[in-house]
């Protein structure tokens, strides 16, 4: 049985703005073993980013609330003082993000940059540390990187300023490494190069993944658990394959539809989820798809529960539809075919 | 029981009536302007402001009133050889002087050290002991500084709005014309903002100011008499365009790269069109807020000007000249010099303010919390 | 590097020669009427007149009273006719107190202002952020001649004490301690406008600074906020400082602070440029224009260099 290394119970992210409390995060529970891949998809204002950056501690703010608990080995995270959550980012947890261009700082060159990761952690001299920096360099796949080291951000391509944050983010042998949308801003051959990569790197590493994304063809290889993530809820969760072959929730099926496909008679349009997400303020009653969902009922005026419908346990959904309903149904939203239901 | 979905696309009936039924709050789109306004709204200290400049724009507008009802006189005139009866008493509007001791402002018995010696006191301020006339005390010619205070705020005001129109209007033609077209248009407007921005402002100002405060400007069809306040005003404008104009060529710069220039002009939008339509509204705010903030530093630096001599000319009233005017006077009749500086910062500190609200209401940032 | 020097040197010099040019046209051909009587001053004779006529080159195409001005200006023989002084003579005399003036100020400004601005950024928000703006937004909004007037009045002449000297330069040759206690005060003025302005415009980049991706990533690597704010925040926010500080002291060093100067009664270059204004003296104030703007110029092209070192994006390959 795999170490569990991250418990996230019900996590909820609120924040006070002028227009209102923005629920950022409305109750959000999975869990995290070594040597796994999370993939967590949704489109923008889902929330993916915002828990990503609660696990860090990113979203500390006189503004912001939580309520639940972040287990990290045990210790609940949000209630860790700001110094002491210092200590665990880079250490313990470490994040790269979705633009490598402004994520890194300009004036400073990218040696310097790893450095200043390894020893804010470790008491190690520069000299070593520079050592180890290269080594990363030369581990996230940078040729040369004995004369890359010294070298600017700004004189790196954006796939390499992408593999050099993730030296940074692996420097100090962490435990988890969140990567939040890493190759949206990158092209598509270099997309799978660097998550190819840190697929590599976990296992190098002996680490976890938390991999975020809004683009469900990312995960597909490289997870081993995917999250669902809607208006801040875990709409669903399931094993990757299970979540492929059985998708349980009526947006999921939007989301594997709307995937533009090469292998399939084209249709006249692409599929897309009609209407827009829901206001974080104003949540809709119920369910929070319900306004979307072609496939909405009464019941669906009161909002489902996280629940497993399914033969494995482990595939969580949140929807009141009947099973069989369900898999009679999402062909054809799934198969991106004539925009018809049954 | 799961609704049919009927043969047309997936807006389907279903998700429509339940969406008739409430109103799910969808993100709805705002106009970065609307936004603004919400923002600009709350921020009571800004309006407060605003509200302090206008007050002082009417208050100077209505000099003539003032000069012809309360005062009885006008800007200009001089009444150094009368009388006027404060509080009953019958005291001449300009006495002889003395030695004037520094610490209390009144006559030396003697010419000990330190007594400096002033050649005619003015009456000071008679707070309407007067009937409204002299009401903040007379200068060395005899002219009530009241009514000069308000007909020179009309001069400094005029100069400094009207300089700060025409350098606006000038310095977003020339930014959009520089970035937009590039080459040499853009290589020559840049060099020649680099050349003004070699002269310090001030001495620019001077060296304007002087060379035009002889014969007035006669060029290119324009015929300015030299006592005009149409010299400082065209003066301070020429002054400041490559200050407004530099950071705006950059901002027009950064924007020409965006798509939706490729966009219009793809679309065969003439270069016009693109400036005006596309790009103008874009630094529409940075316009805006450049406006105020430079209307309050042209106020100062056209103060600085007269009080220095290369602007308004006598005897046209400003703050400036005022001020200096009071200078010798300062250490009996302080109110010569501070009645107008505390004109002048009231009115810059208001702009300040009000375009400090504006530009964060237009780009806000700051970290601030939210009371719920 | 070398290239880039190159480049930017004989870019500076071709802005000079652009800057006598607008010089010559500010004096000679924009104000019309007879150059020659304006150049003469106030109290010319018709002789005096003909004779500036004929040395000047009023009567000649005006590319020679071009060259003509051009050899007045830089072979030192440029005399005023109003008060039959050389212009450059003056300029040298003036030189000590405007550059002690400048040097005092920059210092102070550039340090107070530093440290309010990080303060107030600090603070962003709360009470000593606010008060720290308003008294900026005061300070900026002072006519400087004003405060100077007021201060000279309250504590030099004796309105309240006369514990500071009451105005002139005494030259640090001769009394160092008088020096420095005389330039207290237009040091302290001088200074006030530019504090102001650079806390504010300091206190803008950092809050603009702190939302940039790469703080967010110097967080994700556990920093401690300290060292976020100086290594990552301050580097970043500073530069756009330093370019303007070296502009407005060049400025400053070049008679830009003729209000401090003539308030004071420092009889700086400044001040020898606003009393030949009272005079309607051109010589002198088209020398000290031209003299201002070459000091500018050249620092122009050290502030870039400086850049390109800050930066380093901005450096040539």
């Amino acid at each position: 049985m795999a170490e569990r290394l991250l418990e996230v119970k019900d996590l909820k992210v609120q924040f006070a703005t002028v227009d209102g409390t923005v629920k950022a995060v409305d109750g959000v529970s999975f869990d995290l073993d070594r040597g796994k891949v999370l993939g967590i998809v949704g489109e923008s204002g889902s929330g993916k980013s915002v828990t990503a950056m609660t696990l860090m501690g990113l979203t500390r703010d006189v503004n912001s609330r939580f309520e639940g608990e972040v287990l990290y080995k045990g210790k609940d995270l949000l209630q860790v003082s700001d110094a002491e959550m210092q200590q665990y980012r880079g250490a313990e947890m470490g994040m790269i993000f979705q633009d490598p261009m402004t994520s890194l700082n300009p004036v400073y060159r990218i040696g310097e940059q790893i450095v200043e990761a390894i020893r804010t952690h470790e008491k190690i001299d520069k000299r070593a540390a520079k050592n180890r920096a290269v080594e990363l360099l030369r581990q996230v796949g940078i040729p040369n990187p004995e004369s890359r080291v010294d070298d600017f951000p700004h004189q790196f391509s954006g796939g390499m300023r992408q593999r050099a944050m993730i030296a940074i983010a692996l420097s100090c042998n962490p435990d988890v490494l969140i990567a939040d949308e890493p190759t949206t801003a990158l092209d598509v051959t270099i997309q799978a190069q660097i998550i190819e990569l840190i697929d590599r790197l976990k296992d190098d590493f002996n680490s976890a993944v938390i991999l975020i994304t809004h683009d469900l063809g990312v995960v597909a290889d490289v997870a081993d658990e995917i999250i669902v993530m809607y208006a801040g809820n875990v709409v669903e969760r399931a094993a990757t394959r299970d979540l492929f072959y059985d998708p349980q929730m009526p947006y999921t099926w939007g989301l594997l539809g709307s995937i533009p496909r090469l292998d399939r008679p084209r249709p006249e349009r692409l599929h897309s989820i009609t209407g827009s997400p829901p206001s974080l303020i104003n949540l809709p009653q119920g369910c929070s798809f319900r306004p979307r969902c072609p496939h909405a009922f009464d019941r669906c005026r009161e909002k489902p529960p996280l629940e497993n419908h399914v033969d494995p346990p482990t595939h969580l959904d949140r929807c009141w539809l009947d099973v069989e309903y369900k898999r009679a149904h999402r062909g054809d939203t799934i198969a991106g075919g004539k925009p018809e239901a049954a | 029981m799961a609704q049919q979905a009927t043969e047309t696309e997936f807006t389907l009936d279903t998700a429509a009536e339940l969406a008739a039924h409430e109103e799910p709050e969808a993100i709805r789109g705002r106009s970065p302007w609307y936004l603004a306004w919400r923002r600009l709204r709350r921020n009571y200290v800004a309006f407060f402001f605003l509200f302090v400049f206008i007050v002082v724009v009417v208050a100077c507008a209505f000099a003539p009133v003032y000069a012809k009802h309360v005062a009885g006189t006008g800007p200009n005139t001089n009444h150094i050889l009368e009388n006027v009866k404060v509080n009953g008493k019958e005291t001449p509007v300009v006495s002889s002087g003395g030695y004037i001791d520094p610490h209390t402002g009144k006559l030396c018995p003697t010419s000990q050290s330190g007594c400096k010696l002033v050649a005619s006191i003015p009456i000071g301020p008679t707070w309407f002991g007067a009937g409204g006339k002299f009401v903040l005390g007379a200068d060395q010619n005899g002219r009530d500084i009241a009514v000069r205070l308000l007909y020179g705020g009309r001069t400094s005001l005029f100069i400094g709005i009207f300089s700060s129109a025409i350098c606006v209007f000038f310095a977003v033609i020339l930014a959009l014309v520089a970035a937009y077209y590039g080459g040499w248009a853009d290589f020559t407007i840049t060099r020649f903002f680099d050349v003004m921005f070699a002269f310090p402002v001030i001495l620019l100002g001077i060296a304007l100011g002087s060379a035009l405060a002889i014969n007035g400007f006669h060029h290119f069809g324009i015929n300015i008499q030299s006592g005009s306040i149409w010299i400082p005003t065209l003066i301070i404008s020429y002054v400041l365009v490559p200050y407004i104009g530099r950071p705006l060529r950059g901002q027009v710069l950064s924007l020409r790269e965006k798509e939706f220039v490729e966009a219009s002009i793809s679309q065969g939008a003439s270069p016009l069109r693109v400036m005006f339509i596309e790009l103008l509204p874009n630094i529409a705010s940075s316009v805006i807020v450049f406006f105020t903030l430079i209307i309050a530093n042209n106020i100062l630096l056209e103060t600085a000007l007269s009080f220095l001599g290369a602007g308004v000319q006598p005897p046209t009233a400003s703050w400036g000249t005022m001020i200096a005017d009071g200078q010798n006077l300062i250490v009996t009749r302080p109110w010569l010099s501070f009645a107008p500086g505390l004109a002048i910062i009231i009115t810059v500190v208001s702009l300040n303010v009000f375009g400090d609200g504006l530009r964060d209401a237009l780009d806000p940032r700051a970290k601030v919390k939210v009371s719920h | 590097m070398l290239n880039f020097l190159v480049r930017r040197t004989v870019g500076a010099i071709l802005v000079i020669i652009a800057v006598t040019f607008i010089v010559f046209v500010i004096f000679i051909v924009v104000p019309g009427g007879d150059p020659a009587q304006r150049i003469a001053g106030k109290n010319a004779t018709q002789q005096n007149i003909v004779n500036i006529r004929k040395d000047w080159g009023f009567d000649r195409p005006f590319y020679v009273q071009y060259s003509k001005m051009m050899q007045k200006m830089f072979s030192g023989e440029l005399v005023s006719y109003t008060s039959q002084q050389n212009v450059l003579d003056q300029i040298k005399l003036g030189l000590p107190a405007t550059f002690s003036l400048a040097i005092g100020a920059g210092i102070i400004w550039l340090f107070f202002g530093i440290v309010v601005g990080v303060v107030s950024a600090i603070k962003a928000g709360k009470l000593s952020d606010r008060a720290i703006t308003v008294l900026a937004l005061i300070g900026v909004s002072m006519p400087v001649f004003w405060l100077g007037i007021v201060t000279r009045y309250y504590l030099a002449e004796g309105g309240l004490t006369t514990f500071f000297p009451d105005g002139e330069y005494v030259a640090f040759t001769s009394d160092p301690l008088q020096w420095f206690w005389h330039l207290v005060l237009p040091w302290t003025v001088l200074a006030v406008l530019f504090i102001g302005f650079y806390s504010r415009v300091l206190r803008g980049n950092i809050l603009d600074t702190s939302n940039e991706d790469y703080v967010r990533t110097a967080k994700a690597k556990g920093l401690a906020p300290n060292r976020i704010m100086r290594k990552h925040i301050l580097r970043l926010s500073l530069i756009p400082i330093i370019t303007l500080f070296g502009l407005d002291f060049a400025a400053v060093l070049g008679g830009g602070a003729i209000l401090t100067e003539t308030v004071f009664d420092l009889h700086g270059v400044g001040q020898y440029a606003y009393e030949s204004i009272n005079n309607f003296d051109l010589p002198p104030i088209m020398a000290v224009t031209m003299y201002a703007a070459i000091f500018i110029v050249v620092f122009n092209v050290l502030v870039d260099l400086f850049y390109a070192f800050l930066d380093p994006r901005i450096r040539p390959a």
